[in-house]
């Protein structure tokens, strides 16, 4: 197989998947694929399923049915949701790299340096900040070159700079390495920056497409309110006219605790 | 050399010590101590039967400590009683009838006592035997199972996702404490073995800057322990148990010293 069939052949392929659990399908027929150099988007309230669908696609979890295919020798990369390491285990950051298989210095500092930790390898990880940590839990997914990355609620506990900031660098992996992204998130106005195709999910896929046409189908104003869909839909607006051409967008301090879109974006504008 | 009680006492008992040391790190990491505490009280069940159908000792401990723990997963899987309720139960319930087992039996003297709290005047050098040879299959197979199991004590699904077995590791994890526990019996007792599992590996973290470094710290402060112990032990006529356990416990609050930990504190969170 040459090398541009292989690049369009899906990384994984679900096709009619269910999960049953206690008597009761946590998630049923989802159908989804997804290719290296794409990032796609899971969205979803609360108990949709989101990392149910994630922990199927990297095989942490069977499918009761429906048929899961991932390309042979799938190199894929966690970053689980919540991840809390105790006290107790003394981690610094280049011992948590090498978790789940062994690193070479120079991958390892280059990791670092792409998400901006140089130099932090000897760090302990419970003296990390909230951002710097989802920094180091990237560089440790990033160092293992993935051909699939599964990112669950990468911005927990990361303020909204911060958050900006993580998407942006969740671009740039994928820019520089081509791997496909796969993102689990419940704030779609942030991601639909980086994202190429958003899923929404409740159970089931409600709907699929780009970030603007979920942010506008009655499904997803049904699921998330009206308020959030028209939020999105000024925030659309509002980027549009504030994106500087050489892509520096991301706003400084001030303002990070506002939930309000006019706040946020606010700093961008008076540059 | 062997001959005198003493000397095969400290041998007996630094070699549980250097095993105990880094098995005791997995079980604060894990935060499985009660889960270590059943084991261990289990294995009066495992004296019991042993005297009763005229098994081997240790073989008739490990037995009985390995199916305790492998109902302990099955029941917790089923997620009908809390871990902490099936604990409670399993701990308490083999320690009785272990315990009225072997009263039952009037045609065998024992020494309840010896067991529940250990005797060095007990070690005899087929024991030593055993403890060194069983402690080297447990270091073989901790060395072998310990990225996986590292990683799994971080996030069993980060694990999975990358390739890891983490259900198998923790079956392995859980038969090498249950030979821990037969080897580890005699010396310290039954209802004192967790604590020189984990009074060892929480004196080691103020001063471990590496899961490795603690591991190893542990089980050199769990050999200081049973010198002191034992001799205390001796010089004293206390039980021997009860006297390492006493021992390990000033170790760590001489490690809770503010100038110790402080120093300690600064170098780690230097980069």
């Amino acid at each position: 197989m040459d090398a541009s069939a292989r690049r369009a052949e899906p990384l994984v392929t679900a096709t009619g998947i269910g999960v049953m659990r206690a008597h009761r399908w946590l998630v049923r027929h989802i159908d989804l694929s997804l290719h290296a150099g794409e990032i796609v988007t899971l969205i979803g309230p609360n108990g949709a399923g989101k990392t149910t669908i994630a922990k199927l696609l990297l095989g942490i979890m069977a499918p009761d049915e429906g048929k899961l295919d991932r390309r042979a020798g799938l190199r894929v990369a966690y970053v689980p949701q919540r991840l809390a390491i105790d006290w107790t285990l003394p981690l610094s950051v280049s011992r948590l790299m090498t978790l789940t298989g062994p690193l070479s210095d120079a991958a390892m500092s280059e990791a670092l340096a792409a998400v901006g930790l140089e130099g932090l390898g000897n760090r302990p990880v419970q003296v990390l900040s909230g951002g710097e940590f989802q920094r180091a839990l990237l560089a440790r997914a990033l160092a293992r070159k993935p051909d699939l990355l599964v990112l669950d609620e990468p911005v927990q506990g990361v303020d909204f700079s911060g958050e900006v900031a993580l998407y942006k660098l969740i671009g740039e992996i994928r820019d520089r390495t081509g791997a496909g992204i796969l993102l689990i998130s419940h704030d779609l106005h942030i991601v639909m920056a980086q994202t190429d195709r958003v899923i929404c999910v409740s159970g089931h896929v409600c709907c699929e497409g780009t970030p603007q046409s979920v942010a506008e189908s009655p499904e997803y104003v049904r699921l998330f309110g009206r308020r959030t869909a028209e939020t999105i839909a000024l925030y659309r607006h509002h980027h549009d006219h504030t994106h500087l051409p050489d892509g520096t967008t991301v706003p400084a301090g001030g303002h990070t605790h506002s939930h309000d879109h006019g706040h946020k974006t606010e700093p961008t504008d008076a540059r | 050399m062997l001959d005198d009680f003493f000397i095969r006492a400290l041998v007996a008992g630094i070699g549980v010590a250097l095993v105990a040391g880094p098995l005791g790190c997995f079980i604060v990491w894990r935060r499985m101590a009660y889960f270590g505490d059943t084991m261990a009280h289990s294995a009066l069940l495992g004296v019991a039967l042993a005297l009763m159908f005229q098994l081997p000792l240790q073989l008739s401990v490990f037995l009985v400590a390995a199916v305790v723990s492998l109902m302990l997963v099955l029941l917790q899987r089923r997620g009908t009683l809390s871990s902490d309720a099936i604990l409670g139960i399993l701990a308490h319930a083999t320690l009785a009838v272990g315990l009225v087992l072997i009263a039952l039996m009037t045609w065998v003297r024992v020494d309840l006592m010896g067991f529940l709290f250990g005797d060095i005047l007990a070690v005899t050098k087929p024991d030593i035997a055993v403890i060194w040879l069983g402690g080297a299959v447990v270091l073989a197979a901790l060395a072998w199972l310990w990225r996986p199991l590292l990683a799994a004590t971080v996030s069993p699904e980060l694990a999975a996702a990358e390739g890891l077995r983490p259900e198998r590791t923790r079956l392995a994890f859980m038969l090498v404490m249950a030979l821990v526990i037969a080897m580890a019996m005699k010396i310290i007792g039954v209802l004192l073995i967790t604590a020189l599992l984990i009074i060892p590996a929480a004196t080691a973290r103020r001063f471990a800057a590496s899961p490795e470094a603690m591991a190893v710290f542990a089980a050199l402060i769990g050999a200081v322990a049973v010198v002191l112990g034992l001799e205390s032990s001796l010089n004293f006529d206390t039980p021997s148990g009860p006297s390492m356990v006493v021992a390990a416990l000033v170790l760590f609050l001489v490690s809770l010293v503010p100038g110790l930990t402080r120093r300690t504190a600064e170098h780690e969170a230097r980069p």
